[in-house]
């Protein structure tokens, strides 16, 4: 008898903790827009602007790459009211059917975006993603130790800078500039193309041209003086550049990537309407400046890149012309043939 | 604006551990007018079993399925043809292997397991000439400075090991320290970084307390009396040293290749800082395979590969220490 009096006892406790589990989100979800946005990646004084003006609490919550956004975005919905996937990733949630198609006419702000943002080919017509912040994919380069313009990717690949490349430790990239310099599509599921590629970025393994492959780390070795070149994110390369004048940015003449950060609102979402104001607000002009001139990459708002004036304008870092853009992709979802860059990408780290 | 984090069910879990742990322990002092001990063992056990036996279970349940959860060795395969997968994929697709060039077995696991291997027994082999000699100085009750010495292995360890090791980035750079000093002294810079050397001397920075500690316990712990009487016998000091001071250090040696060598075969990180992410090690490799690759199966046969290893290497040191007195893993 006392044996199943202590299995109540148990069991007692255990659902008590279920209970208060369940209450606490609740609480919660009056006046407010869970965001789920990128590490350091908005204006802290536009969220205060936001709470201020509208008085509903911004639930900000980070995460650090696409991958773990997705799962999270995956297995907790109803967590996220705003977010903020890369090109690629959209399509894939698209796919899965996760995104709310946008309402346009709750996001009036939606006016002032840059007319080529809006019709992306991850996202035709812009129907479940709105533009943030964008950027490009290129080469970082000391003024003071090239012998000559840079202006290809061919540099990377030839052995008059040998040691002293920085390649950027991530798949897609890594092979986009091999795509690219060999005159494919960055996107491509051609076996022999992607080979060629691969052996491309092999010969330039053995051949000791790359210094060292990373990520983070490489805009702070190029302030150091470090390298002479480095493939680097366009926001990376306005950064070292900030600190360090020696130092230029390049959109090779053979294309490159181009990448868009957009909102999206989750088919889960519990506070739909709060999303839109969220949305709408971002859209802004004065609130795109004001996170535009914190983060320091490109801004999509036409009527804000406006406001920032000149000096933006004319940097082509940030600023590129528009045949520049059209010159590159966008990624795109490779699904299952990711593999294949996966184990062709091995081969690239492992070669000796 | 607040800033909450994700749920944190972690902390759920161990609140419900706790209740349940309270309410067992309130009942148990209601039953028995005191505690059985065994109820102690309660949230260790249960720790083990949520963060060891669980997991374990999960690798060997991904090690033998593929994606769709059916059984294979197909991810076995895989260590051994690190193209498997891909030719597999591709000559479904209708691709022609032969005419693409893709046709060549992978060798990327097996290579990195042997580089791994080799990287460890040079790194345990330098800590151990390195180790041994310093913890005899530590451990001679004439040398003044032994407890100096330990206090100085062991204020570095008071530091998380990533920041240690990207401290030395700023040592080993182009531009870094000792090179700047190079220059100045007019002998020009050396590539110091972005090479094995540098990743093996990371590894041997980060892993030689573990060498010197269990070798410094082992002689510490010996009665002076067993040098003195064999002094007494006549031997001199390197006789006293090789008949009696290393024979009754074994243990601790057996104990310090352990500690060494198992972090070393799966270092990680050290590779990809130091190395500039021009070597990968296993542990590299399982990363990569289960985050970037996203192969949880192939990653889990990978793991369970490294453990088995693991295993063996213990088993065959236990031999040499079969009481495990320098305090073993197993």
């Amino acid at each position: 008898m006392t044996e199943v009096k202590d299995m109540k006892k148990i069991v007692a406790v255990v659902l008590s903790l279920l209970v208060v589990m369940a209450l606490v989100p609740q609480t919660l979800a009056n006046g407010v827009v869970n965001v789920y946005n990128w590490e350091d990646y908005i204006s802290e004084d536009a969220l205060k602007l936001f709470e201020e003006e509208t008085g509903i609490t911004v639930n900000y919550m980070r995460f650090t790459t696409n991958e773990d956004m997705m799962v999270q975005v995956r297995t907790s919905p109803g967590a996220f009211d705003v977010v903020f996937p890369s090109d690629y990733c959209i399509e894939k949630l698209i796919s899965e059917d996760l995104l709310e198609e946008l309402d346009y006419s709750k996001i009036p702000n939606a006016k002032h975006m840059s007319e080529w943002v809006m019709n992306p080919d991850f996202d035709p017509n812009s129907k479940h993603s709105i533009a943030y912040m964008w950027g490009t994919v290129g080469i970082l380069y000391d003024k003071t130790k090239v012998n000559g313009p840079i202006d290809s990717w061919e540099v990377l690949f030839t052995d008059e800078y040998k040691g002293e490349i920085f390649m950027l430790d991530s798949i897609r990239d890594a092979f986009a500039v091999a795509l690219k310099y060999l005159g494919y599509s960055l996107n491509s599921k051609n076996p022999k193309e992607l080979n060629e590629a691969a052996k491309l970025l092999i010969d330039q393994k053995k051949q000791g041209i790359v210094k060292a492959y990373q990520v983070d780390e490489t805009k702070d070795k190029m302030v150091a003086g470090e390298g002479v070149l480095a493939v680097v994110y366009s926001g990376d390369a306005q950064y070292s550049i900030n600190l360090n004048d020696n130092l230029a940015y390049s959109i090779p003449k053979e294309g490159s990537n181009v990448w868009v950060d957009s909102l999206v609102i989750p088919k889960s979402s519990q506070n739909k309407e709060n999303a839109y104001k969220f949305i709408d607000f971002l859209c802004r002009p004065d609130v795109a400046q004001m996170n535009c001139e914190y983060i320091e990459y490109s801004s999509p708002n036409a009527a804000a890149i406006e406001l920032m004036g000149e000096e933006y304008i004319n940097n082509p870092n940030l600023n590129p012309p528009q045949e520049t853009i059209d010159n590159c992709e966008y990624f795109h979802d490779l699904k299952d043939f990711l593999s294949i860059y996966n184990t062709l990408w091995a081969q690239v780290k492992n070669a000796k | 604006m607040s800033n909450m984090n994700m749920p944190s069910w972690g902390l759920w879990l161990m609140a419900l551990g706790l209740g349940v742990f309270v309410t067992m322990l309130v009942i148990s002092v209601k039953r028995h007018r005191g505690v059985h001990r065994s109820l102690f063992a309660w949230p260790y056990s249960l720790w083990m079993i949520i963060f060891t036996v669980v997991p374990l279970f999960l690798i060997a349940y991904y090690a033998f399925t593929d994606a769709q959860g059916n059984f294979t060795l197909n991810n076995f395969y895989s260590f051994w043809d690190s193209n498997f997968e891909m030719k597999k994929q591709l000559s479904d697709m209708g691709f022609d292997l032969a005419e693409m060039g893709l046709n060549e077995r992978g060798t990327v696991n097996v290579d990195t397991l042997i580089y791994s291997l080799w990287m460890a027994f040079k790194c345990t082999i330098i800590c151990m000439l390195l180790g041994y000699p310093a913890a005899l100085f530590m451990a001679d009750r004439d040398f003044k400075l032994g407890s100096t010495l330990v206090v100085l292995f062991i204020i570095p360890m008071w530091m998380n090991f990533l920041l240690r090791t990207i401290a030395w980035m700023t040592l080993l750079e182009d531009n870094g320290i000792i090179n700047n000093l190079l220059v100045s002294l007019g002998l020009g810079r050396v590539r110091l970084m972005y090479n094995s050397d540098a990743v093996l001397l990371g590894m041997v920075y980060n892993y030689l307390p573990f060498m010197v500690f269990p070798i410094y316990n082992s002689i510490d712990k010996q009665p002076r009396m067993y040098s003195e009487a064999a002094m007494d016998l006549g031997a001199n000091s390197v006789r006293t040293f090789t008949k009696v001071t290393l024979p009754l250090s074994l243990p601790g040696i057996v104990s310090g290749i352990t500690m060494v060598f198992m972090p070393s075969v799966t270092t990680f990180f050290i590779p990809r800082v130091l190395g500039g992410g021009n070597t990968e090690m296993f542990g590299d490799l399982i990363e990569r395979t289960f985050l970037t690759a996203d192969n949880w199966n192939v990653g889990s046969a990978l793991a369970l590969i490294m453990m088995l290893l693991m295993l063996l290497s213990i088993s065959l040191l236990r031999r040499v220490d079969p009481k495990g007195e320098g305090g073993s893993l197993l």
